[in-house]
This record gives structure tokens, C-alpha cells and sequence, in this order.
């Protein structure tokens, strides 16, 4: 049977590869973002490559109350967070708005419409939820704390939603991509073998939320590398640039 | 961003600005500021696509825009991957009317190189389905042109040098089933294999051929014709579901394998392999689409079997009345020379009168040949051999003709540069182009 999947911040190459991955598997897909209309193309493309037909709904990741939207259309039987923003480290240092936005846009947006959808999933008894956090939220670094203290922010909120929800029905998924190729990395320089395709993420968001997966790091060695960066002691830590 | 850029012989490379716009504004901001070049999937063999001071990485227009089930035609953005388009329209009775011996092509590619076929002789090359193309030009605008149109004519085959091509309209073929009816022939050599081609009826046309064997084996062909086939063709359990094709399993080469590996005894051993086991395949049988048409794209980065310095593909065209002598002067210096090459496919060609496109009448070779200096020395002999037959070279997979070879090869050469001149499309200029004056 086909599923409902709704996407937040579609417009980011992660939640327009899931769209495809569950498009592809027959399932009816939502693509709700700031300027919907903009997305007409990218969802006509899904509808011509996987059929059925992709709805577009007005989504602001930092409106005050997410209930009115969640309220606005049929509860789907997936929700997926992929609402984020980068930033630029060393400039939010000094900007206290940029630095807000991030802060905003990758925590408390997310949280919000997550826990509105939470709600109404709790009451209705089923629904997973997948929130796109970050290997970034794993420690605190020099070069991106504001983003990862925000990611950090977003794995602690879903890991306690998960835990209240684990006895309804409703299952969260926490997934913490590495480096992928998307366009808010295209500026960096990154190595080939950590850094995965969207379409890496989309498989592996599908298979996460159909084996009720709690948390998936998306290739295998980030694991490996944060288990070892979180493993160092902070006196050493501290000094180090990584 | 600075990356190496290499085709998908790995030679040369290139030190490249590459830059990735997502929609018409930022691809508009790219232009004017020196030399552009666009760039698809990156499976032309040389340095076709890409250009040191801007390289345009056009696989973030994606998208397939429209579909007309009625006539078959489909309107998509040129990053659009042909494998993706046989993966949504083949279940819906649809097949390109075009393919190169890849999947992993973008339209943009296949327009820009005018791609062929094993169909060539009936269906001619990629350019002749289009209804229209977008091409963004010098100042930025978009002009849609079609057949008729001095800009179609010139962005069909012109290897991206009029502009960059935004997006098209291509009229797919309609088929009823996923498979291919093949006949394989089992030549002893060159002649009985030409036959072979001449006699064919058939709607594709190939010949793999041992340019490595000695003696009676030397010029030894297998010559794969095939046909869509029917349901009826199909096995009773096949034909309720005949677009669904077995799985294939994606082998990949892990490392690059070290450059002494590949010599003109492995190649031989390899080539006697290859031919003993399809020889055995004699006759009729059923292929599916992407076995039949697409056989390395099973073993991902086959390429690497070349090792780290990569590899050049030597594909020409010799046009008919002279093909039987020039092939076989090509082939006698190879073997002389002991430069192996896996797979030399020979095709046979049908007119086509274009302004740049590779195809014309007659018979085109296409051997891969590891780049090293012996080799490259090699192709330098086999040049001669091209030009005395009024041959003519295949840009896409060109890395290493010199600039004089090729204008005295393609008398088109110079018109096409002073036309590009003349509509101030100098701007848009590759590696390739700039080293062959085009």
C-alpha cells in the first residue's frame, strides 16, 4: 500500500531524494517549503519519472505554531525533516542574527514542526518521523559549533521524542549524514570517499524508516570517526584543529 | 572550485574552475567572463568537456519536464541521464531512438556530440529525434531552435561550442517488450564480416573484432545484429511482464590495475577468451535491452583496467569505397605493432551531411589503447593511415589528434569556426577545442 510521505525544506537536494526514493516505491509524496510554486518543475519531474502526483504545500520552518499546517492536510503516514542551514562559521562568530538564524533554522523550526506532527501522530497512534540532523552535532568543533551545536541540539530533541513516543506507535528516526554533495557543501572542498550522494541518503532514509532504524549514520565510517572524535579527552581535544 | 577534469579515458587531466549552477541566473553569471565549457556526466573520452578557466557542471538541471504519451516525445533538462530515461519509459513501451554504448550519458552529451548508434545506418544519429533544443547563448538569452535553423544545425554535434544547451525536446521510439532478437555471426575475417554488415536487415548492427590474433585469427569477428523483439518472441513465462529484464549485479574495478598488466599477451588471452565464449553463442537468442546494448556498464569504472595514466580511444570513419583498404591497413599496422586493444568494434555507417557531426557514410573502428608514449606513437601512424583513406576522427572521443590532422581530415573544420566566430560564439571553448583550432 502507498504511503503519505510529507518532506520539510524540500527544496534541499536531501529531501528531493528522498521525494524520489519513496516516489519511486509508489508511494504519494508532499513537498512542502518556503516558496512552494518555485518547486513545480522538480515535482512534475518526480510524477514523470515514478508517476502518481506530488503535492506542493507552503511551509515555513520558522512560523510561531506548526499545528495550523500539520492541521491543514490529511496526517501522513511519514514526515521528514530536512529543513537546515549552513552558515558561515567564521562570520556568525561575529554576527549575532546570522548566528540566530542558524541556530533557528537548524533547531528550533525543525523541533517545532516535528513536535506538531508528533502530536498528532501520538494521537492518531502511528507515524514515523525522521529528522535529517548531522554528524556535526556529535562534538562541538572550532570550525562549524554553531551549526553543530544547533545539530546537537536537534539529536538530543529527537532521541527524547523518541523515547516518549517508543510506547504509541509513532517511531523517530535520527539520521546523521556525513559530507554529502549537495548545495550547501558546494563551496567546500570535500574528500571523495566520506562524502555520499543525496541519493545515498534517500536509500538509506527509506530503509531506516521501513526497519524502524533509531539512528543511522549514512556511510558506515562515520560512525568510526565519531566514536573516535568524541572518544578523545577534552584537555587534549581542545588544542586540536580537526 | 578547482578540480582535475578528465574524460572518461582519465587522459589528459585537467586542472579545471568548476563551477555547478542550479538555474538559468547562475548559469547566466558564468558567461562572458572568459572561456566556458559545458560538461555532462563526464563520458566523453578526452577533453571534450572541460576548459581550465570554466568548466560548467550541468548535471543541477535534472529534471524531465514533460512527457507526451501519444507521440512519445519528451521534454528535459540536458543533465538528464539516458539510463534514468530507460528507467521511467521503458516500463511505458518507450526506448531511445539513439544510444551510445552507455547509459551514463546526459542528453546535453548526446546533442552535443551527436551521438550514434548501432542503428546509425537506419535511424541516423541522436539529432535527427529532436523536435527542438535551448541553447543559451554568449549574452545569456535562450533561443529554442529546431530542424531548420542555422543554431540546430550547428549545436547538433558542435561539442557545446554554440552555447549551452538548457534543455530538449526528443522523440522516443516505441517498443513493446525489453529485449533484443540477436543473430550473431561468426566471421573469420574482416571481409566476411563487412558482408555480413552489408547483407544485414536488421534494425542494430555491431562487430566486435581480435585486432591482436595472428594469422588466420587476425580480423576474426563476432557481428551481434539484433531487433526490437514482439511479446510473441518472447518466452510464454516472459510475456505477461515484457519490460522486466533480469538484474544485473554492478561489478566494479576497485584499484587502478598497475600499467604493465595490460600487454599484448594478456589482451591476446583476453581476446581468444571473449571470442571462444560468444562464438558459442552462435545464432539466435534473446538479450535483454541493457545486456545488449550496454555491456561494460556493468562493471562500474572499467576504465580503471587501464591503470592511473588512463587511456585513448582511437574512433574514425572511413568512408565507403575506401573502408575495406583503410581498415585493413589500420589493422595490419596494430597487429605489427603488438598494441593490444580490447574489444575493437566496427560499425557500419549511414549518410549523414552535417556540420560537425562524426558520421558519414561507410565504416567507423573505435580501439582503446593505454597512454603510453608507445601507444600514442602508434595512434600518430595510424593517422596517416586515417587521412590516405579520407577518414575522419570522432570528437567525443578524441584526447590526442593534432590540430593539423584534423583540418586536413575535416574540411567542415573551418567553416564551423569561422561561423562560430561570426555569432560571436567564441566564448564557449573546451581544451579540445582550443587545441584543435575549432
Amino acid at each position: 500500500m502507498s504511503r503519505q510521505v510529507t518532506l520539510l525544506g524540500a527544496r534541499s537536494d536531501i529531501a528531493l531524494a528522498c521525494a524520489h526514493e519513496f516516489a519511486a516505491a509508489g508511494d504519494l509524496v508532499t513537498l512542502a517549503a518556503r516558496r512552494a510554486e518555485t518547486l513545480t518543475a522538480d515535482a512534475r519531474d518526480i510524477e514523470l519519472r515514478h508517476g502518481g502526483t506530488v503535492t506542493l504545500r507552503e511551509f515555513d520552518a520558522l512560523a510561531p505554531d506548526h499545528a495550523e499546517f500539520v492541521a491543514g492536510a490529511d496526517l501522513p503516514d511519514v514526515v521528514i525533516c530536512a529543513v537546515g542551514l549552513l552558515g558561515d562559521q567564521t562570520s556568525d562568530e561575529r554576527d549575532a542574527a546570522a548566528a540566530s538564524a542558524v541556530f533557528r533554522t537548524n533547531f528550533e523550526g525543525p523541533a517545532l514542526a516535528l513536535a506538531a506532527y508528533a502530536n498528532a501522530m501520538e494521537a492518531r497512534g502511528s507515524g514515523v518521523i525522521v529528522g535529517i540532523s548531522s554528524v556535526a552535532g556529535d562534538r562541538g568543533r572550532a570550525t562549524n559549533y554553531i551549526y553543530g551545536s544547533a545539530k546537537a541540539g536537534f539529536t538530543a530533541y529527537l532521541s527524547g521524542l523518541r523515547n516518549r513516543l517508543a510506547k504509541t506507535g509513532v517511531h523517530v528516526v535520527t539520521v546523521k549524514p556525513g559530507f554529502v554533495a549537495t548545495q550547501m557543501t558546494e563551496h567546500l572542498d570535500l574528500p571523495d570517499k566520506l562524502t555520499a550522494q543525496p541519493a545515498e541518503i534517500g536509500r538509506a532514509v527509506k530503509t531506516a524508516v521501513e526497519r524502524r532504524k533509531d539512528v543511522i549514520y549514512v556511510r558506515g565510517v562515520w560512525r568510526l570517526i565519531m566514536g573516535i572524535i568524541r572518544a578523545i579527552p577534552e584537555r587534549v581535544f581542545k588544542k586540536l584543529s580537526i | 572550485m578547482r578540480r582535475d577534469v578528465s574524460g572518461w579515458g582519465r587522459f589528459p587531466r585537467i586542472e579545471a574552475e568548476v563551477a555547478r549552477p542550479r538555474d538559468e541566473a547562475s548559469l547566466r553569471d558564468l558567461l562572458g567572463r572568459g572561456p566556458v565549457i559545458a560538461r555532462g556526466n563526464g563520458r566523453s573520452y578526452g577533453d571534450s568537456a572541460a576548459q581550465p578557466k570554466g568548466t560548467v557542471d550541468m548535471r543541477g538541471f535534472a529534471r524531465m519536464l514533460e512527457f507526451d504519451a501519444t507521440t512519445g516525445v519528451l521534454t528535459a533538462e540536458a543533465g538528464v541521464i539516458l539510463g534514468d530515461v530507460i528507467a521511467a519509459f521503458l516500463p511505458r513501451g518507450w526506448f531511445p531512438p539513439v544510444t551510445p554504448g552507455t547509459k551514463f550519458v546526459t542528453l546535453g552529451g548526446m546533442i552535443a556530440a551527436d551521438v550514434h548508434g548501432k542503428n546509425h545506418r537506419r535511424d541516423g544519429s541522436f539529432g535527427r529525434h529532436l523536435a527542438w533544443v535551448d541553447v543559451m547563448g554568449p549574452d545569456g538569452t535562450v533561443t529554442r531552435a529546431a530542424p531548420g535553423d542555422e543554431l540546430f544545425a550547428m549545436t547538433v554535434g558542435g561539442m557545446g561550442l554554440t552555447g549551452v544547451i538548457l534543455r530538449c525536446a526528443v522523440r522516443l521510439m516505441p517498443v513493446t517488450t525489453g529485449w533484443i532478437r540477436q543473430e550473431m555471426h561468426v566471421t573469420p575475417d574482416l571481409d566476411a564480416a563487412m558482408q555480413v554488415f552489408e547483407a544485414a536487415q536488421s534494425q542494430y548492427a555491431v562487430a566486435w573484432f581480435d585486432c591482436l590474433g595472428r594469422g588466420a585469427s587476425l580480423g576474426r569477428s563476432l557481428v551481434m545484429l539484433g531487433d526490437h523483439a514482439a511479446v510473441a518472441d518472447l518466452p510464454a513465462a516472459r510475456q505477461a511482464r515484457p519490460f522486466e529484464v533480469p538484474l544485473r549485479r554492478r561489478k566494479s574495478v576497485p584499484l587502478d590495475v598497475p600499467g604493465g598488466a595490460l600487454n599484448r599477451h594478456t589482451i591476446r588471452a583476453f581476446n581468444a577468451v571473449y571470442h571462444a565464449a560468444n562464438a558459442r553463442k552462435a545464432g539466435a537468442s534473446l538479450v535483454d535491452w541493457d545486456r545488449y546494448f550496454y555491456p561494460l556498464d556493468a562493471v562500474q569504472d572499467w576504465n580503471r583496467i587501464y591503470g592511473r595514466k588512463g587511456f585513448a580511444q582511437y574512433q574514425v570513419v572511413l568512408p565507403l569505397a575506401s573502408a575495406r583498404a583503410g581498415l585493413a591497413a589500420l589493422l595490419d599496422t596494430i597487429a605489427k605493432a603488438g598494441q593490444g586493444s580490447f574489444l575493437a568494434v566496427l560499425k557500419r555507417l549511414g549518410p549523414q551531411d552535417s556540420r560537425l557531426s562524426f558520421p558519414m557514410e561507410g565504416y567507423t573502428l573505435a580501439l582503446d589503447f593505454p597512454a603510453r608514449a608507445s601507444a600514442l606513437a602508434l595512434l600518430d601512424r595510424l593517422d596517416r593511415i586515417t587521412l590516405d583513406h579520407g577518414g575522419r576522427y570522432y570528437l567525443a572521443k578524441d584526447a590526442r589528434v593534432s590540430a593539423e590532422t584534423l583540418h586536413r581530415a575535416d574540411p567542415r573544420v573551418p567553416d564551423f569556426r569561422a561561423a562560430r566566430v561570426a555569432q560571436n560564439m567564441a566564448g564557449f571553448a573546451s581544451a579540445q577545442s582550443e587545441r584543435l583550432g575549432l
